[in-house]
């Protein structure tokens, strides 16, 4: 191999280090309008009228839209389906592209003016008159759920959206718990976050008349879903006539998975007005649009044996939905999470219970990890917990209760009590590393000799994630209205050079240099002569974008389909040039040779007769040229070991964290440079949680930390430099045995550094169960002084 | 009110009427067409915008065009100099400095800033160098080896 398993370097740096980049607010369409959206300031209220008279007489302003123009045009829709526990469909209020009659969260859209410029559109946005009658909010989702509470939507009662149960019957683990030996209890909340991908969210809306056509351009992951629901379900358009481009985007982390209201209202309005129409968010509509992630509300029991051993677990959780369901929102708690509630542990008897409640907040879907975060930070700092109130080391009850190694090849799969099937898993191994990593034992003298005025504190974490997402079959019985397939076009250039499609669109993962390595390898070119094309519906023909950390699971593997036909029409080209039969060549360093001779044809004279196929296999079409479409036989399985070590002062409460060691699992790996890099990031969007940040909303709904000013972001000077290493666990399912690495990182790290800090606290003589996230040196030094 | 300024922006002098509150990264952005240097947040927090004015960074979201009337500009497009990549644009690459690329050309005008006046920083000096500026992808790891592989590279 030349390059898989290389760090070679990212050939898509180059245009980003020298400005190069294209995001969609640097296009500029000729004739173009620009748009801003006046937002609802009010949680909920009636609208009783609207006047944009004053606006739309304002020079430069070309129309003023509201939820009037809208009203008989499709809401964004949702695209899972989770049912209620009594087979009732859940509940799915339309969800309009400008609010009509009524807001439902602040941020929701009034009106939106178009302009001939940003700053008039912005100036005649001050002139549309308003006149709400605000309502009563309801906002945080267990109290939500109450009789009396304020109501979102009239067709939801009591605000729920559904409510869902998985694993055991709840008596049998009643009973399990009832049995055990200790149990470990935990309530806690799993804060609201915002994704904040560093690029606002964008969208431009061009028609052409000349043809009939819609173009769309947007900050997207995946712009062929968007091409689907913005056709189909919102605006009625006949989808070959739609082109969706979503050209370099400057981070998703989920956010941009989901269709949202103001690219259909761009498409829309640019057919009305016959002109182009720029809309940019500024960060503080950022802040209240983007959907969110997280909100949480949980109790969680564990039970132990005398030994240790989990012999039951009960989980009750209130998530928050916000006030619509987002286009993926209702998977979230459900199937990504109660799915996950075995961790990597033998527990023979679960049960998770979730309530889905719509408040008047922003939407709450997939933010990094979705589901799975939430699963992992209940167990694990149970785990810790459980360890400290036992008397255990929290390594060595990790350890005891641990799945036994399994390759999912020579030993089956693991199948868990929430329905799942692991795919091939060695979670003793992981800790082990990460224990010699960390030099544990030291790592324990140092904390035990601190006395600086400072406690210090070392927790644990060890995650496993269901990603590569997914079958489309089971992911299909469990509520999805789409596939999760992947597409890839391999299309070999008469001279030999090859250009790939693929549906996985890159926002920052690097798939361009990735993806371009496995097609150099396999085809024996140099990896200057692969070219990636991503993200324009009009190049690419189907894609199903990227999230899930299913780029190279799935898209990778529809990319290695498409290579093997090229390979195996090849081979039928080389044998009749060779004359021979093609069971008698072999294909290596970018030839076919006849086995055991020096008779060879390279790979550039097979892709010349393709296209100019004289002396050519009769009967064969002309052409190296193929498509495939890859839908994973499973979801996949990365895990890891996560330690982390801080060190908090006495006086202020601050936690400092001093280490931070990692082992993970994805599986192969293609360039490990990359993959350090997703743990990376992965990493401090973890431990962001844990320590910075978190929506904060008052009791009438309004976002109060909802700028840079007030929502503390990670920055270079919160982190040490991380130390991380990896296991290779293949995956048995796919052609790359890889598993994926861009969530691993924010899915283990956020209990770790709970459990540090708990750790330091007990330590201490503070026996606190819990401290909420994220953990201020207020919160901590309260729980140190109560 | 409207003001005629020039700017030397990346050695080419820029003559313009300007609105008062024109800001400096929408004259860059919108009338130049310097799409390199970025808008990432509204309160200049995040650093997106960061170019260097009479050789100083500077967030270019907090301060008028007509405040740069007369100055000196460098923008991530004028970093390179005859066809060189500037040794951070290079150290980005070869560290996997830059994920999705957006907050990138604004570190990188901090750090070519921050380098000329501590040529051989520590790990936390840089660290603290970057807090003017947001990273989503990277979590900083790679930045800050970038930003020392330039140092390094610098002082050889």
């Amino acid at each position: 191999m030349t390059y898989i398993g290389k760090s070679v370097k990212r050939v898509e740096d180059r245009r980003f280090t020298t400005g190069k980049g294209q995001y969609t607010d640097d296009i500029k369409l000729p004739n173009m309008t620009y748009a801003y959206i006046l937002r609802s300031p009010y949680a909920h209220a009636k609208i009783n009228k609207i006047d944009t008279s004053a606006a739309l007489a304002m020079d430069g302003v070309v129309a003023v839209f509201t939820g009037e123009d809208v009203k008989d045009v499709g809401g964004v829709p949702c695209g899972w389906q989770v049912n209620f526990k009594n087979g009732d469909v859940m509940k799915e209020p339309k969800h309009p592209l400008i609010a009509h009659e009524r807001v439902l969260h602040v941020g929701d859209n009034v009106a939106m003016i178009v302009a001939e410029s940003k700053s008039i559109a912005r100036d005649a946005a001050d002139l549309v008159d308003v006149d709400y009658e605000e309502l009563d909010a309801a906002v945080d989702a267990f109290k939500a759920v109450a009789d009396g509470a304020p109501q979102v939507h009239p067709e939801a009662p009591n605000n729920m959206a559904f409510d869902w149960e998985l694993g055991n019957p709840k008596e049998e683990v009643a009973e399990a718990l009832s049995n055990a030996a200790h149990i470990t209890e935990l309530s806690f909340v799993n804060q609201r976050l915002v994704a904040n991908a560093m690029e606002p969210r964008s969208a431009i809306g061009d028609y052409d008349d000349a043809y009939g056509r819609h173009t769309l351009y947007t900050s997207s992951q995946n712009p062929h879903l968007t091409r689907l629901l913005l056709s189909a379900f919102v605006l009625g358009l006949p989808e070959h006539k739609v082109r969706v481009v979503a050209p370099d985007v400057g981070g998703g982390f989920g956010s941009k998975i989901f269709h949202y209201t103001e690219e259909a209202l761009v498409v829309y309005f640019s057919h009305k007005i016959g002109r182009p129409i720029k809309w940019t968010a500024e960060r503080s509509e950022s802040f209240i649009t983007d959907a969110h992630g997280r909100d949480h509300i949980t109790k969680a029991k564990m039970g132990f044996d005398a030994e240790g051993n989990i012999v039951g677990f009960q989980v009750y959780t209130h998530a928050n939905m916000g006030a619509y369901l987002s286009t993926f929102a209702p998977a979230v708690p459900t199937y990504l999470y109660g799915t996950l509630m075995q961790g990597l542990y033998t527990t023979p008897k679960i049960n998770v219970d979730v309530t889905g409640v719509f408040t008047n907040t922003t939407v709450v879907d997939a933010y990094r990890g979705a589901g799975r975060p939430e699963a992992t930070y209940m167990i694990e700092r149970l785990m810790d917990l459980a360890a400290l109130e036992m008397g255990k080391d929290p390594a060595e009850l990790r350890m005891q209760n641990f799945i036994p190694p399994f390759d999912g090849v020579n030993q089956e799969g693991y199948a868990t009590q929430v329905a799942l099937q692991y795919d091939s898993g060695n979670y003793e191994g992981v800790l082990r590393k990460a224990l010699d990593l960390a030099g544990y034992s030291e790592m324990r003298a140092q904390q035990a000799a601190t006395s600086n005025g400072k406690l210090v504190g070392i927790g644990f974490s060890t995650y496993i994630e269901a990603c590569g997402i997914a079958p489309s079959a089971v992911v299909g019985s469990l509520g999805a209205r789409a596939g999760l397939f992947e597409s890839a076009q391999v299309t070999v250039q008469p001279t030999g050079k090859v250009t790939v499609y693929t549906g996985s669109h890159s926002h920052g993962q690097g798939h361009e240099t990735t993806f371009a390595q496995i097609v150099a390898d396999k085809l024996g070119i140099g990896i200057d002569d692969v070219e990636i094309v991503h993200g324009d519906s009009d190049r690419v023909a189907f894609g199903m974008g990227t999230y899930g950390s299913r780029s190279l699971a799935v898209g990778g593997s529809a990319i290695v389909k498409s290579v093997e036909k090229v390979l195996e029409k090849g081979a039928k080209i080389a044998a009749h040039l060779l004359e021979a039969s093609p069971d008698d060549l072999e294909f290596g360093a970018g030839k076919w040779t006849v086995k055991g001779s020096d008779k060879s044809v390279a790979f550039g004279d097979v892709s010349l007769t393709a296209y100019v196929p004289h002396n050519y296999p009769e009967g064969m079409e002309p052409g190296l040229d193929f498509s495939s479409f890859y839908d994973p036989a499973n979801f996949t399985y990365p895990f890891g070991a996560y330690i982390a070590m801080v060190e908090i002062d006495k006086e202020t409460g601050k936690v400092d964290l001093k280490r931070f060691v990692a082992i993970d699992d994805v599986g192969n790996v293609i360039n490990p440079m990359i993959v350090d890099g997703q743990i990376h990031g992965g990493l401090a969007q973890g431990i962001g949680q844990a320590l910075l940040e978190g929506a904060i909303y008052d009791e009438n709904g309004q976002l109060i930390n909802g700028s840079y000013m007030d929502y503390c972001m990670p920055r270079a000077d919160d982190f040490p430099s991380f130390e991380i290493g990896r296991q290779h666990t293949p995956c048995p399912h796919n052609p790359l045995g890889v598993k994926g690495a861009g969530e691993a990182g924010c899915i283990g790290s956020t209990p770790a550094i709970v459990n540090a800090v708990i750790d330091a606290l007990w330590k201490a003589g503070h026996q606190v169960k819990d401290i909420r996230m994220p953990l201020t040196p207020e919160r901590v030094w309260k729980a140190m002084n109560n | 009110m409207s003001n005629e300024i020039t700017i030397s922006v990346n050695g080419k002098s820029e003559t313009h009427t300007v609105e008062g509150r024109e800001l400096l990264v929408d004259f860059l952005r919108e009338r130049l067409s310097l799409t390199g240097t970025h808008v990432g947040c509204d309160t200049s927090s995040c650093g997106a915008c960061t170019i260097h004015m009479n050789g100083q960074a500077v967030k270019s979201c907090s301060i008028l065009a007509a405040q740069a009337d007369g100055a000196e500009v460098t923008t991530i497009e004028g970093l390179a100099s005859n066809g060189a990549l500037h040794p951070l644009q290079e150290g980005f690459n070869e560290e996997h400095g830059l994920q999705c690329g957006f907050c990138t050309p604004g570190i990188i005008m901090t750090a070519a800033d921050f380098l000329q006046n501590n040529s051989n920083p520590t790990e936390h000096e840089i660290r603290e160098a970057l807090e003017g500026n947001f990273c989503r992808c990277t979590g900083y790891h790679n930045i800050v080896k970038s930003i020392q592989y330039a140092a390094k590279k610098m002082n050889a």
